[in-house]
């Protein structure tokens, strides 16, 4: 219903009466007065008409703007429902197609669904349908009196008694040469590096119409990872189709006489689908391998795994390298060491030597000493010391000298020297001796010379 | 075809409304498809469904089944409850329910209840169940409930949402009385929209399409919507398709019922001087109902044919009763009643302010409307200009019986697309409540300038704008005096009778009050007080020139003044401040 639709002008009988010579006015126009006071009343908010002036009111339209406004929004929704199946011209030699070769007939272009084909939905058939009978119903052409015969409306109704049913859709479907994208050619791929996928992508679309598994892996782009493309390939060696090729079955003879030669026809028919059926999966296998063959991507996968194993091996050899450098540091080290210490001990042990000749040279001394102050010391006697006496003495400092050890001799000598006085000597050997027998080293008696 | 209802349907959103006209003895539910209404049958195929439950034995019985309840198990029938909706015990008139289940008070007085037995005997022993008491909200429920699931079924798919159409005196109260019970059947009322109100639109869509012109012309409409027991009259003022309630009427005890009771009265009499020792039927209850319902049947087959007959087994201690009527004579008998009809109307129209001459169709409403007399009543007592739409008069009138609830149905597919709070929004009293024209305003015609055209009506809501044409024979200057017209009636006694063309009223007319046959009544408009000027100049002979006037919401008018396929032209602007000055002045 149009809300917004005109009033038609009111159209009035009377006459106008003629301008008074004597009146004028600026523009034409003289405002006498205005409109008498209103009375509110309440609208009953029904019908189109109240709907139109509710809105108005609510959006603060004007009649102009609000006409205006909806006219554009009506336009626009027509605009969108003829967007689509209608835009699409229709071909001359299509409508002068008989209906009786419907085998060869495109019934996606005879809807003009020709740019949705395989995904074209029920609904676009549906309205494509009805557009298409509203355009070439019989009726129609023959109340416009061209008469051209009512074989394209079949057509139609052949294409859509097809595209409806879903079994005899998808065995067009099959064989719908429209939706068939042709694999590039090298040359072209190679033209480019971005070709590669923009020239295949479709092909493996339109191919993946066939597949039993959706959705379909796509071919990707330069950045797919390498499970993305081995996925992709491996779908497409392992690709399970619906495809079949019932559609292109010579027809069958539909009489009872002739048993044996339906039978026939029928195996040869048979026999053709599973031929074709294995054409097709051949095609497809020798069409992924192309693909294969040109795909850049697979090269540099190959490439960065190979790359990946020689870092690897030069890895192992710089660490066994690195091994045998820090075991000949060791070695080295250790060798070092054990030279160190070879010069340290020698120089030690000649040290030792040293000491060892000086403290026996100072032994000696002191020994000298000892006797000197024995002989200093009268030979322990008072007076004159006969040879017996010295015998004794010098036996017993001998003795002496042996039991002490060098620090007590150098004690002893250092008492010694000096001393000059028989008697003082005496009571240093006697003190000596003394100590001696305390230590047990000299028994009391064994001393005869030096016995207090 | 199948494709392209398949397209519509699914882009319908997800909500089912339909109307329902719930009337006080009928209710009826519709639906639109493709802007065309249609009313729905329910599964006893009537379209008209007495709006009565009965209780039988722990089943529930609505409609027509449950209207012959009223014979054999009248305390558990609930009849003409719709007018007890929201009331309370002391505002009703329990008159319509007397033969039927009586309403007692109920939640302190508050509300009304029925009680009736629900339930089945549980074991034969026991010899009545527990009676129950169903509250008239509860009823209403139930009833809704059932329309709303012959709707469903028909249409296979779950209604959720209706338009309701309500008499013109239903308050606030009654509406929440009524949208509780509505929703606890699971209906959720889109809008409400009076009855007189929706039985026009279901008029006017109808006629916006059989007619090519869709324009809605500007027209006064009286709407009588004469139900079972009830009148309801309603003048209203239709404006480019924007309705205005100018006034209303209502007679609560007129009604279908009151033409029965003429019948029953009058075969009553007939059977008692056949069967003289028979009881009078009217004591006896049942006798009485079944009388009743006959008497109904009989009106209706006499809004249709000559003649129709009662025919009623065992009406009274066992005597069958036949009788033939013909149309003549109940018009004979019932013409005080029918007269009355005519009196409502008439009072509705002077309560408007307004003359028959100014009401342009009378529609009558509602299933008394078929009868052929209220009609013809009606087109005698308006002057000739007015049209009558009833089926008795103009072939192409719905049936009265569908007006309302085809209204309904139509709002419901106009506003389905609206959320819920959208259409309380432009439902309320700030888009409503609108500036109409006190005058009408028009152009001084006639060289004279004695004449006046209207461009827009008195009544008119503004914002409005309309464009008229007036062809300039003579051709040359012409001033445009754009005025502030008033209606008159010219009350002119003429020997001869009037030049054709003129509107006047039927002489002869019987029910016409003036007794004097020569007196002429005249509509004629006088120009009054001059709004503003415009001179057009060097118009060509023959032209014919345009004047556009839109008044704004403020009523400023600007008008536009121009020779139909000219340049140039007049353009003028009257602003809203002076209005106001002079209004009040």
């Amino acid at each position: 219903m149009a809300i917004t639709a005109k009033m038609a002008p009111i159209q009035i009988k009377a006459s106008l009466p003629s301008l008074p010579p004597d009146w004028s006015a600026d523009k034409d126009f003289k405002a006498i007065s205005s409109l008498s006071q209103p009375t509110n009343r309440s609208l009953e908010p029904v019908g189109p008409h109240f709907l139109a002036h509710a809105r108005r009111k609510r959006h603060h339209r004007t009649f102009s703007e609000d006409e205006r406004l909806e006219a554009l929004r009506s336009t626009k929704k027509t605009e969108d429902e003829d967007a689509g199946e209608i835009s699409e011209a229709e071909d001359p030699m299509l409508l002068q197609r008989e209906a009786k070769d419907w085998k060869t007939q495109d019934h996606y272009a005879v809807l003009g669904l020709s740019k949705y084909r395989y995904k074209a939905t029920e609904e676009q058939i549906k309205r494509a349908h009805r557009k298409k009978v509203l355009r070439h119903h019989p009726d129609k052409k023959a109340a416009s009196g061209k008469d051209e015969g009512d074989q394209f409306f079949k057509c139609i109704q052949r294409a859509t008694d097809i595209l409806q049913d879903p079994v005899k859709r998808r065995q067009f479907d099959s064989v719908d040469e429209g939706a068939e994208k042709e694999p590039p050619n090298k040359k072209d791929v190679q033209k480019k590096p971005g070709n590669f996928y923009k020239l295949w992508a479709p092909v493996f679309e339109a191919e993946g119409r066939f597949s039993r598994s959706q959705p379909v892996p796509q071919l990707g782009n330069d950045k797919s990872t390498k499970q993305e493309v081995e996925e992709f390939y491996n779908f497409w060696y392992n690709f399970d189709s619906w495809r079949s090729f019932e559609y292109l079955d010579e027809e069958v003879p539909d009489d009872n006489e002739n048993r044996d030669q339906k039978r026939h026809q029928e195996r040869k028919n048979n026999n053709a689908r599973k031929k074709r059926k294995v054409e097709d999966s051949q095609r497809l296998r020798v069409l992924v391998d192309d693909v294969m063959g040109q795909d850049e991507r697979i090269k540099r996968f190959r490439h960065e795994s190979s790359k990946q194993k020689n870092a690897k091996k030069v890895e192992r050899e710089a660490a066994e390298n690195r091994a045998k450098e820090e075991a000949a540091a060791k070695k080295a080290e250790a060798e070092k060491a054990a030279k160190d210490k070879e010069v340290a001990e020698k120089a030690s042990r000649e040290e030792g030597k040293k000491a060892k000749e000086a403290a026996k040279n100072a032994a000696k001394k002191n020994k000298r000493v000892v006797r000197g102050a024995v002989k200093d010391g009268n030979y322990f006697v008072g007076g004159e010391a006969g040879p017996k006496e010295i015998d004794t003495a010098l036996n017993d400092a001998d003795a002496l000298i042996l039991k002490w050890d060098n620090e007590e001799l150098a004690v002893v000598t250092s008492r010694l020297n000096g001393k000059s006085d028989k008697g003082e000597i005496k009571a240093i050997f006697v003190e000596e001796v003394k100590k001696l027998v305390e230590a047990g080293k000299v028994k009391e008696g064994d001393m005869k010379s030096l016995a207090a | 075809m199948s494709a392209e209802e398949a397209i519509d349907e699914v882009q319908l959103p997800a909500r089912t409304a339909i109307g329902i006209s719930f009337g006080n003895s009928y209710s009826s539910i519709a639906y639109t498809s493709d802007g065309k209404a249609e009313v729905i049958a329910n599964e006893e195929g009537d379209r008209q469904i007495p709006s009565i439950l009965s209780y039988v034995s722990g089943e529930e019985f609505q409609g027509t089944q449950a209207k012959t309840q009223i014979i054999r198990n009248p305390r558990n029938t609930i009849a003409y409850f719709r007018d007890l909706l929201g009331k309370g015990f002391k505002d009703i008139d329990p008159t319509p329910c007397h033969a039927s289940a009586h309403p007692v008070e109920h939640d302190g007085g508050k509300t009304v209840a029925f009680v009736v037995q629900e339930k089945a005997a549980e074991e034969e022993s026991e010899k009545e169940a527990e009676k129950s008491t169903l509250s008239v909200s509860e009823v209403t429920t139930r009833h809704i409930r059932r329309l709303r699931q012959s709707a469903s079924d028909y249409l296979g798919k779950d209604v959720t949402a209706a338009v309701v159409t309500i008499p013109s005196d239903y308050n606030d109260v009654n509406k929440a009385a009524l949208t509780e019970a509505a929703s606890n059947a699971g209906i959720e009322i889109l809008q409400f929209i009076p009855e007189p109100v929706s039985a026009l639109l279901g008029y006017d869509a109808k006629q916006s399409l059989t007619e090519t012109s869709s324009s809605p012309s500007d027209k006064v409409v009286l709407v009588a919507d004469l139900g079972g027991t009830r009148s309801d009259v309603a003048v209203v003022a239709s404006r480019g398709g924007i309705y205005t309630t100018l006034a209303t009427a209502h007679d609560y005890e007129l009604g279908g019922s009151s033409l029965d009771k003429v019948l029953i009265e009058y075969a009553a009499k007939e059977f008692m001087k056949k069967n003289k020792k028979a009881s009078d039927p009217r004591e006896n209850e049942r006798s009485l109902a079944k009388l009743t319902l006959e008497a109904e049947a009989v009106k209706k087959a006499l809004s249709l044919g000559g003649s129709a007959s009662f025919s009623i087994e065992s009406l009274a201690d066992g005597h069958d009763f036949s009788l033939s009527v013909n149309r003549t004579r109940f018009e004979l008998l019932a013409n005080k009643v029918l007269m009355s009809f005519t009196r409502l109307i008439e009072a509705a129209v002077q309560k408007a302010d307004l003359d028959i001459l100014d009401i342009d169709e009378v529609l009558l409403s509602g299933g008394t409307s078929h009868t052929p007399k209220i009609a013809s009543n009606l087109q005698s007592h308006f002057p000739e200009s007015t049209v009558v739409i009833a089926p008795s008069t103009s072939s192409t009138a719905i049936n009265p019986s569908e007006l309302t609830v085809r209204g309904a149905a139509i709002q419901a597919s106009l506003i389905n697309g609206f959320e819920v709070p959208e259409i309380r929004s432009s439902t309320e009293a700030v888009v409503t409540v609108t500036p109409h024209l006190h005058h009408a305003i028009g152009l001084v015609t006639g060289e004279g300038s004695n004449g006046f055209a209207v461009l827009v009506n008195a009544e008119t809501p503004v914002p409005v704008r309309r464009t008229a044409q007036i062809s300039v024979k003579a051709g040359g200057d012409v001033i445009l005096r754009l005025a502030e017209g008033v209606r008159d009636i010219k009350v002119s006694k003429e020997e001869k009778p009037a030049t054709n063309g003129n509107k006047h009223d039927d002489e002869d007319d019987e029910d016409d009050s003036d007794d004097e046959p020569e007196e002429v009544r005249e509509k004629v408009w006088k120009a009054g007080k001059i709004l503003a000027e415009a001179g057009l100049r060097g118009v060509k002979k023959g032209g014919k020139v345009e004047v556009q006037v839109n008044v704004a919401q403020d009523l400023g008018v600007t008008i536009v003044c121009r020779e139909v396929g000219g340049k140039g032209g007049v353009r003028g602007v009257l602003d809203a401040g002076r209005a106001e000055a002079n209004g009040s002045a």
